[in-house]
């Protein structure tokens, strides 16, 4: 570990995936108790149209994420109370539709794209530093926006009805909302890549889930969990020589396999048996 | 003296995809009522309440909270107890979190932090109904009657004018719904309560006044149930079995149950 740190690619990916983790934290547990894990899925997965948007267009691709995703969750916002349709299909027409924009985009690019597959699979390793000091900000602004605005998103998130009733402009929150979506995903892209982006943002969250009965407990105990989980499996992918995004993700899923199991274990414990005749 | 009219509702339509769902309803819910509107499953009630807190709109008609056209400043004196089995019991939020967030309605603007008001009166409604031992246990530990109260104590905290409850006996056992109506009967003292149910049987001996929607509504202006107004209400004859002038026990003889 001391000889690793010694690298300064790997101390910016220590610093991005330790950063990231709070994103994930707080955006992650949100998300999960409000149940859009597929809103964020959507959202995920249109950014890869913003990042061939940016090779077509011949700016930095995390560019043209940012603006990119933040457009798609403002129409998903403006679409979801009028289109008269299953969210969900609203949600699959957004998450198709974008990937396949950003191919087009691509195959309308002259030229190599070189680092397609780690805008895809992830690279930590890879972080520019130019994109530490962008994931630091947007996690500033995340933190900052939530911690001021938390009494009203936490009433808005345990009951729409009745958070609307006593005069909160629920609408305007919910764009909000989908917007720290969007900006955590482009934090959480250069981590772990568009396809894992969304495991990222809601294992952290579903590990801790039991063992916190607030929504702030949740959000300090996601991002704990998030930075364990980055920050081992980002070690382990430099002792092993694998890659970044799918150790990271892989260490998550087993930690919520585990959790899954001493939920049951707990659970039989306390259920008493039934005796049949 | 007649109480002033605190819910008004004026010839109140409501369809949804080419389905009557309200037929011209009229509802007059003064100062100090306990009312209580019993009616058959689907028959509008829920939505008579939604169009009442402005959360479903009305095709046509109009609305008055407190003499005014309703708007979000009569909408926020209510005190809306929705049914718990529609709540997410599994959200992370401690009793007097959830409480606590019956105050939003009271702050302005966007940004809105709680203030020591806010916890004191969040401790009233945990002590008036008799759950504040419950503070800081999570909801999703709670039982039926327990999530009720609950509920009640939400709507309580933002110190209501009127509250509204909507099937508050679903799912719970009848010693609690018992207790409950009890609970009710000494809230109705210093509030005024509009509560829709169809649970006919305890209705009369607690509240003030009794109506029977139906897609329209039957106003009696007593708290007297007749034979006429539940067998236009349900549409097929009922027989009221009486426990001296008071309704107390309903069986309907459906076309294909003689």
């Amino acid at each position: 570990m001391i000889e690793a740190l010694g690298y300064e690619f790997f101390r910016s990916a220590l610093a991005a995936g330790i950063l990231s983790s709070i994103v994930c934290g707080i955006i992650g547990s949100y998300v999960v108790v409000k149940h859009m894990i597929s809103v964020a899925g959507g959202i995920s997965h249109a950014a890869f149209g913003g990042i061939g948007l940016g090779y077509f267009l011949g700016v930095d691709p995390i560019a043209g994420a940012f603006w990119f995703t933040l457009g798609v969750a403002t129409l998903i916002w403006g679409l979801i109370d009028r289109a008269r349709q299953h969210i969900d299909t609203l949600i699959g027409a957004f998450w198709a539709g974008g990937m396949a924009f950003g191919i087009l985009c691509l195959s309308l690019t002259p030229g190599y794209t070189p680092d397609l597959f780690s805008y895809l699979f992830g690279n930590i390793l890879l972080v520019p530093s130019g994109h530490l000091t962008l994931i630091a900000f947007l996690c500033a602004v995340v933190v900052g926006l939530v911690a001021l605005l938390y009494p009203a998103l936490q009433a808005i998130a345990f009951d729409q009805e009745y958070a609307s009733i006593s005069g909160l402009p629920t609408r305007i929150f919910n764009l909000l909302v989908l917007l720290l979506i969007a900006v955590s995903v482009v934090v959480l892209i250069q981590i772990v890549g568009i396809i894992l982006v969304i495991a990222l943002l809601t294992l952290p969250a579903a590990i801790i889930r039991p063992f916190s009965n607030t929504l702030k407990g949740m959000m300090i105990g996601a991002t704990l969990t998030g930075m364990f989980i980055t920050t081992t499996g980002i070690y382990l992918s430099w002792i092993f020589d694998v890659p970044s995004g799918s150790t990271i993700i892989l260490l998550g899923v087993t930690l919520y396999f585990l959790v899954l199991c001493y939920k049951e274990v707990i659970f039989r414990v306390k259920t008493p048996k039934v005796h049949s005749e | 003296m007649e109480n002033s009219p605190v819910i008004e509702v004026r010839n109140v339509n409501v369809n949804f995809q080419n389905q009557l769902i309200l037929d011209n309803v009229n509802l007059v819910v003064r100062k100090g009522d306990f009312y209580a509107i019993i009616g058959p499953n689907g028959a509008g009630k829920t939505t008579l309440i939604r169009v009442i807190l402005g959360l479903t709109p009305a095709n046509s008609g109009e609305i008055f909270l407190f003499g005014k056209p309703a708007s979000l400043e009569g909408r926020i004196r209510i005190g809306y107890v929705p049914q718990h089995q529609m709540f997410d019991f599994t959200f992370p939020i401690t009793i007097r979190e959830m409480v606590l967030t019956g105050r939003i309605g009271k702050k302005p603007g966007l940004i809105r932090r709680y203030k020591d008001e806010d916890y004191h009166a969040v401790d009233t409604a945990l002590s008036r109904l008799s759950i504040k031992f419950l503070e800081n246990r999570p909801i999703s530990d709670l039982s039926g009657g327990e999530r009720q109260r609950v509920l009640i104590a939400r709507a309580l905290a933002g110190d209501p004018d009127i509250l509204i409850l909507d099937e508050p006996t679903v799912y719970v056992d009848t010693p609690t719904e018992e207790h409950f109506y009890e609970l009710l009967s000494i809230l109705s003292k210093s509030i005024t309560i509009l509560m829709i149910t169809h649970d006919i049987g305890v209705v009369s001996r607690h509240v003030t006044h009794v109506a029977c929607l139906n897609r329209r509504l039957y106003q009696h202006d007593t708290n007297h149930l007749t034979a006429d107004m539940l067998a236009k209400t349900y549409g097929c004859p009922v027989d009221l079995i009486t426990h001296g002038d008071v309704p107390h026990r309903v069986l309907a003889y459906h076309g294909d149950k003689p």
